[in-house]
C-alpha cells in the first residue's frame, strides 16, 4: 500500500475517534491521499487553497481552540515556505500542530528542483520545538501516526507518498523518541533515514563479505535524536557512516556529528551534496547525486579505513 | 455593569505612556491610537471574565498588530486581569509581557504574535473553531494599516469570506503610518474599504476611530453581521500616538521612539485635565 494510503487511513481513524482532529490542506489533498475523507469529515478536513502561510496560522488558531490540526503540502512548501509561520505561529506560541510535508528529497522525482527540497530539516531543525520525524515504511507510519496525534507540540512529518517495501514486522514498538537497532554489528554504525533504510539492509550481507560487520540504526526522529543510542553504538563500533535523502548539511548528518561532537569518531556521510535537485526518476538522482546502494558500500568502506 | 469609556480609553491611555515612559522605548504610537478600540472592546463589547480568563465560549480578541502588546497590557490590567503595578516590568528580563503578545506569558491573551500577518490568520482559525464548537463566541482581531502589505492578511481575507465566519470581527488600525514613511508613500493600500468589499466582507468606516462613541457605535454595528455569512472589518481612522501632540507631530517616526519618565508623566497631566 502506499505510505499516503497508510497516512491517510490513520488519519480517518484518528478523526472518526476524535472530531477535535483536522486536517488543512493546501490544494494538495489529493497528492497527500486526503482527498476522499473530505466527504466523510465535512467538519475536519478544511481545503485552503494554495495559500500555505495561511493555513498554517489557521492551523495555529485552531489549535488554540483545542483542536488537533495537521497541515499537510509538499516538503518544501511544508517547511521552507512556511519557515516563519512553523517558528511563530506554531512553535513559539506552543501550537498543538502537526505538519505533515510529502515527498521528501529525491522522491519529488518528475517535479524537479523545484518541489525537491534538500533541506527541509536544517531549516526546521534550527527552530526551537519542532520534533522532526521520517517513517521507513507502512508497518512504522500506522504505529507512529497515534503517538504523533497524542503528542501535544509541533511534530514535522517527512512523509514518502509512494509504496515502500517494509523493514518492520507486525508488532513493532514505537517509540518517538528512541531509535531503532535494526541490526548489531561491531565494525561500523550505519545511521540511515527513510527510504534508504532498506537499501542499506540489502548491503549488509556485501559489507560483511567485506569483512565488515555492520550495525544499522534507524533514525526516525531526527529531531530530539537519541543521543543515547548513538553515542553508545558510534563508541562500540568506533566509525559511523550516516545515510539519507537531505543535504548532507543540516540533516541526519549534521544531526549524528552534533551528538557526536566530543568523539573522537571517523564519520562519512551519503546525501545530497550540498546541490539542488533536478528532474529524473530516483535511479537516476540516486546515480547523479552519489546515492546509490555502491556508493552506501564504497562510503562504508572509507568509514572503517579512517579507523 | 457599564464604563465611562472616554475615561477608560484615557486610562489606557495614562498606563501605555506610564509604562513606556518607565522603559524609556517603544512602540508608543500605534499604541495611542488603539486606546479607544480596547476600551470599547475590553470594557463593553467582549463576553469576558477577568476573574475566569479561560471561560469557555469567550469573547477572543487577536491582536495582530503584535506591537501594540502594551496597549493590550495596559487594558487587561484596567479590566482587573493583573495587577497595574505589573505594567511597569514592561520588556524588563523575566517579564511577563513583552513587547509582542504571548499567548503563554500573559493573562487574558488569547494569541501569540508579532510576525505580521500571521495573527490575522491565527484569527480566523480561532473564528472557525468557534463555528465548529458552535459556541456563539465573537472573535475581535486588530491588524495595523502597515501590515495590511502582508499577502498573508488578503489570503486570510479570502479564506474567512469564504467559510462564511460572520463571527469574526477585524479592525484596521488606520493610522496612516508606518516604520519608514506615510503608508500611501511607502506602498500605499487605498482604497482600503473597497479591497475588503472585493473580498466579499462587510465593510464599515469610522471617520475618527479615536472617538469612543464612534468606535462604540461601529462595533455595535458590526455585531449586527452575525448572520449575514460575512466577516466584517470596522476600518478606524485613527491617529498615531493620538493623545500627545508631540509624539503625534513625530510622524512615521513614533513607530517605536523614546520617550523619557519625565515626558511621560507631563502628557499623562496634559491627558488628564482635557475633558
Amino acid at each position: 500500500m502506499e505510505m499516503r494510503q497508510v497516512y491517510a487511513s490513520c488519519l480517518a481513524e484518528l478523526m472518526e475517534k476524535d472530531r477535535h482532529v483536522c486536517v488543512l490542506d493546501a490544494d494538495l489533498a489529493k497528492a497527500s491521499g486526503t482527498r476522499g475523507l473530505y466527504e466523510r469529515f465535512p467538519k475536519q478536513m478544511f481545503d485552503c487553497g494554495v495559500a500555505e502561510q495561511d493555513m498554517a496560522s489557521i492551523a495555529a488558531g485552531l489549535s488554540s481552540y483545542g483542536f488537533k490540526p495537521w497541515i499537510e503540502s509538499f516538503t518544501p512548501f511544508a517547511s521552507r515556505r512556511i519557515c516563519d509561520q512553523i517558528a511563530i505561529s506554531i512553535s513559539y506560541a506552543k501550537r498543538n500542530v502537526k505538519i505533515v510535508g510529502t515527498d521528501p528529497g529525491i522522491s519529488a522525482e518528475l517535479n524537479g528542483g523545484t518541489h525537491m527540497s534538500m533541506e527541509d530539516i536544517g531549516v526546521l531543525r534550527s527552530i526551537p520545538g519542532v520534533v522532526i520525524f521520517e517513517p521507513v515504511d507502512a508497518v512504522q507510519l500506522r504505529a507512529a501516526m497515534p503517538v504523533l496525534n497524542e503528542y501535544d507540540g509541533p511534530v514535522y512529518v517527512r512523509l514518502f507518498r509512494k509504496e515502500l517495501p517494509d523493514v518492520f514486522e507486525e508488532g513493532y514498538q514505537f517509540d518517538l523518541f528512541k531509535a531503532d537497532l535494526l541490526k548489531e554489528g561491531r565494525d561500523l554504525t550505519i545511521f540511515v533515514s527513510g527510504f534508504q533504510t532498506k537499501h542499506v539492509l540489502d548491503v549488509v550481507p556485501e559489507l560483511k563479505e567485506a569483512g565488515i560487520d555492520a550495525e544499522v540504526i534507524n533514525i526516525h526522529t531526527i529531531k530530539p535524536i537519541d543521543r543515547e543510542s548513538v553515542i553508545a553504538s558510534a563508541r562500540k563500533t568506533g566509525a559511523v557512516l550516516t545515510v539519507e535523502n537531505h543535504n548532507v548539511i543540516g540533516g541526519l548528518h549534521s544531526a549524528v556529528l552534533e551528538a557526536l561532537a566530543e568523539e573522537k569518531i571517523p564519520a562519512v556521510a551519503v546525501g545530497v551534496p550540498d546541490r539542488f535537485g533536478e528532474v529524473g526518476k530516483m535511479p537516476y538522482l540516486e546515480k547523479v547525486l552519489g546515492m546509490t546502494k555502491e556508493d552506501i558500500v564504497a562510503a562504508a568502506k572509507k568509514a572503517v579505513s579512517l579507523k | 455593569m457599564s464604563y465611562n469609556l472616554k475615561e477608560v480609553s484615557k486610562d489606557i491611555r495614562c498606563d501605555i505612556l506610564r509604562c513606556i515612559g518607565h522603559l524609556g522605548v517603544g512602540h508608543i504610537g500605534g499604541c495611542l491610537s488603539v486606546a479607544e478600540l480596547l476600551a470599547v472592546l475590553y470594557f463593553e463589547a467582549m463576553n469576558i471574565d477577568p476573574a475566569n480568563p479561560k471561560m469557555e465560549g469567550r469573547d477572543r480578541f487577536v491582536c495582530s498588530k503584535g506591537h501594540a502588546g502594551p496597549a493590550v497590557y495596559a487594558a487587561l490590567a484596567n479590566r482587573g486581569y493583573f495587577d497595574k503595578k505589573e505594567l511597569l516590568t514592561l520588556n524588563q528580563g523575566g517579564t511577563n509581557l513583552p513587547s509582542h503578545c504571548d499567548m503563554n506569558r500573559t493573562i487574558g491573551i488569547d494569541m501569540t504574535t508579532g510576525s505580521l500577518g500571521q495573527g490575522f490568520s491565527c484569527a480566523v482559525g480561532v473564528a472557525l473553531g468557534s463555528k465548529l464548537e458552535e459556541d456563539g463566541a465573537t472573535v475581535y482581531t486588530l491588524i495595523g494599516d502597515g501590515e495590511s502589505q502582508e499577502g498573508q492578511i488578503w489570503e486570510a481575507a479570502m479564506f474567512a469570506a469564504a467559510k462564511k465566519l460572520d463571527n469574526l470581527i477585524a479592525f484596521t488600525d488606520y493610522n496612516k503610518f508606518q516604520i519608514d514613511d506615510c503608508v500611501a508613500k511607502v506602498n500605499d493600500i487605498a482604497p482600503l474599504a473597497e479591497k475588503w468589499a472585493a473580498f466579499g466582507w462587510n465593510v464599515i468606516e469610522v471617520e475618527d476611530g479615536n472617538d469612543v462613541e464612534q468606535v462604540s457605535e461601529a462595533v455595535k454595528h458590526a455585531k449586527l453581521g452575525r448572520g449575514s455569512e460575512k466577516p466584517t472589518m470596522v476600518i478606524l481612522n485613527t491617529v498615531k500616538g493620538c493623545g500627545v501632540q508631540w509624539i503625534v507631530d513625530l510622524g512615521a517616526g513614533n513607530h517605536n521612539c523614546k520617550i523619557t519618565e519625565e515626558q511621560a508623566e507631563e502628557a499623562i497631566r496634559v491627558i488628564r485635565e482635557e475633558n
